[in-house]
């Protein structure tokens, strides 16, 4: 029982301050019945993944339509922490989402907010995570980052400085002109999802359009290649034989 | 406001003949018809110029003259029911035409015919005219564009209700009386909503439904939203269609403040110059690829309801340069006495 018996840990993200202290009102009057605490409030999705971090949350109320980083592109980097909190999505309104959300068994509320609704989302929310795949299926447009997660903390990567994308054994590894990170995704959904934003040089490696400075022709075991020279930084990334039609689209 | 039954229905009415529209349509046509009647009576292309000269030549003067004396006479004949004003025109078309006739007799001489002959072709003229203007009016009632109307008035959009109850709901219990202040902007803006919105109404009236709106707006984003208006000039007095600003203004919220983190600034600046009326209201503006359907479609009424009330005499442009939204809506400027 000891897991239950802990007041559960609440956070609340939402862009706009009365929609924050109703829930917050609200959430007081659940807490007679549900033992619970309010772990922080975040006005977007930056803040709340930093406040997850440092305050681990069991539930995230979490605004659907917000600037910057809607709540759907929030909830797939929260699956990236240590223990992903279970996520309630709150909307006003939207009738393309709450069809999304019935589809893909994703708990959300409607503002506004309903007092017994609530109740009984914390009780459910609690005791799973969405899954991945429903996530993906709720998104309407690429994402703006991607997330890696090193030592518990999340780091966003904004998709305009992705160099390259280059499967690993398990991983795929995201070039910046900064570093290099490692996130577990798979390079198709990746192609898949961000479209003509990246080209595919070679069955593991998809390159940023706008990084691609030239291809120069490499010598490599007598056999002559092509490699794409990139933006902000030396290394090349070579073209495989199957994708040498992309260096003719690129010379056009 | 009160209005009766049968309020749906097309009142019928002679055209507004002091509207450029109205007059550029005559013009157009009357002329069209001289054309095809020079067509009608040349052989070959030589003789259709010499036809056409002939034609203008009789034709012009009535025209110009009809027009002058019709718009003179307008306020009269709309005010007439329509079936005497109808009989009315009639009447002055013919006396125009009889005016004439001795000074064409003068002119032209031995060409021109006889005045019955005349005074047939003006007949039927006025007739083809003053159906074509009831078609029109007919095809473009209220009765038949209501439905669109109300319709497209009624998008509000569902979002801004919903989040705004939750955002009084939020204020109930700590600031009542911020509560009770935006129930009441809220009942202000629904009641203008569910009008009957069809005729025009004064600027003034539009502008404090904006304030309302724009309000409403405030206690939901608060320091996000940063409104600018520019009245001194705006003259008050001027009719427009209702809810012809409000919607726009809706959409600068949805598309230029609500998806950005930081503040932005809308502005509305309202004048009159040279008898017409001018609003330009400006938002930040960040290329997103985002939805914007809902804002075409919002543009789209507007302009529809504008060509509705003032024909060719109004227009709505919009433009995007440096990261600003702007829309430029130009009305004639007619006063509540007038309308």
């Amino acid at each position: 029982m000891g897991e239950n018996d802990k007041p559960l840990r609440v956070a609340i993200v939402d862009d706009e301050a009365p929609a924050r202290s109703r829930m917050r009102d609200l959430l007081g009057e659940c807490a007679g019945e549900l033992p619970l605490t309010v772990v922080g409030e975040a006005v977007n999705g930056l803040a709340a993944l930093e406040l997850l971090a440092r305050e681990p949350a069991d539930v995230v109320l979490l605004d659907v339509r917000m600037p910057e980083m809607d709540g759907i592109e929030l909830a797939r980097h929260l699956q990236n922490l240590e223990r992903p909190p279970g996520v309630v999505f709150t909307t006003a309104y939207d009738d393309y989402a709450i069809k999304a959300f019935e589809l893909n068994a994703v708990d959300y509320l409607l503002k506004p907010i309903r007092l017994e609704r609530l109740k009984e989302a914390l009780a459910r929310a609690r005791s799973a995570p969405p899954r991945p795949e429903a996530l993906r299926e709720l998104a309407t447009a690429p994402r703006a980052h991607l997330s890696a997660q090193e030592r518990g903390r999340i780091y966003l990567i904004p998709i305009g400085e992705v160099i390259y994308l280059k499967a690993e054994l398990k991983y795929v590894s995201v070039r910046t002109a900064a570093r290099e990170y490692l996130i577990e995704e798979s390079l198709t959904r990746l192609e898949q999802e961000f479209g003509a934003r990246f080209v595919r040089v070679h069955r593991n490696c998809l390159v940023a359009r706008a990084a691609v400075r030239g291809f120069e022709r490499a010598q490599q075991d007598g056999d002559a290649s092509w490699e794409v020279l990139l933006d902000g930084i030396e290394e090349r990334v070579p073209v495989s034989r199957r994708q040498q039609h992309v260096v003719r689209e690129f010379s056009r | 406001m009160a209005r009766s039954i049968n309020q749906n229905a097309y009142a019928g009415g002679l055209p507004n003949f002091r509207n450029l529209g109205i007059l550029l349509r005559v013009g157009v046509i009357v002329n069209a018809f001289a054309f095809a009647a020079a067509v009608v009576k040349s052989r070959d292309v030589a003789s259709l110029w010499q036809q056409v000269i002939q034609i203008c030549a009789m034709v012009e003067p009535l025209l110009i003259l009809s027009l002058i004396v019709l718009a003179g006479l307008s306020d009269w004949l709309r005010r007439a029911p329509y079936w005497p004003g109808v009989v009315a025109v009639f009447a002055i078309e013919l006396a125009l035409t009889a005016a004439l006739y001795p000074a064409a007799q003068y002119l032209l001489g031995t060409e021109v015919s006889p005045l019955s002959r005349y005074c047939l072709l003006v007949a039927i003229t006025t007739l083809a005219m003053l159906a074509y203007f009831d078609l029109r009016g007919r095809a473009l009632s209220p009765a038949l564009t209501e439905a669109r109307l109300q319709a497209l008035q009624a998008r509000i959009r569902p979002h801004f209700l919903y989040n705004s109850i939750n955002a009084v709901l939020s204020l109930i219990r700590q600031e009542p009386r911020r509560a009770e202040a935006a129930l009441e902007d809220m009942a202000g803006l629904f009641r203008m909503l569910m009008a009957d919105n069809r005729e025009l109404a004064p600027l003034a009236r539009e502008v404090e439904l904006c304030r309302q709106y724009l309000s409403l707006e405030q206690l939901r984003l608060g320091e996000r939203l940063k409104v600018e208006w520019r009245t001194e000039r705006m003259p008050g007095d001027a009719l427009v269609p209702p809810l012809v600003l409000q919607p726009l203004l809706e959409n600068a919220v949805y598309h230029g403040i609500e998806p950005r983190a930081e503040p932005g600034v809308v502005s509305i600046d309202l004048y009159g110059a040279n008898q017409q009326v001018h609003a330009v209201l400006r938002n930040p503006y960040k290329e997103t690829g985002g939805n914007t359907a809902g804002n075409r479609m919002a543009l789209a009424n507007i302009r529809e309801r504008l060509q509705l009330h003032f024909d060719v005499e109004a227009a709505l442009t919009t433009k995007m340069a440096d990261g600003v939204y702007q829309v430029h809506i130009v009305m004639p400027y007619i006063k509540i006495r007038d309308g």
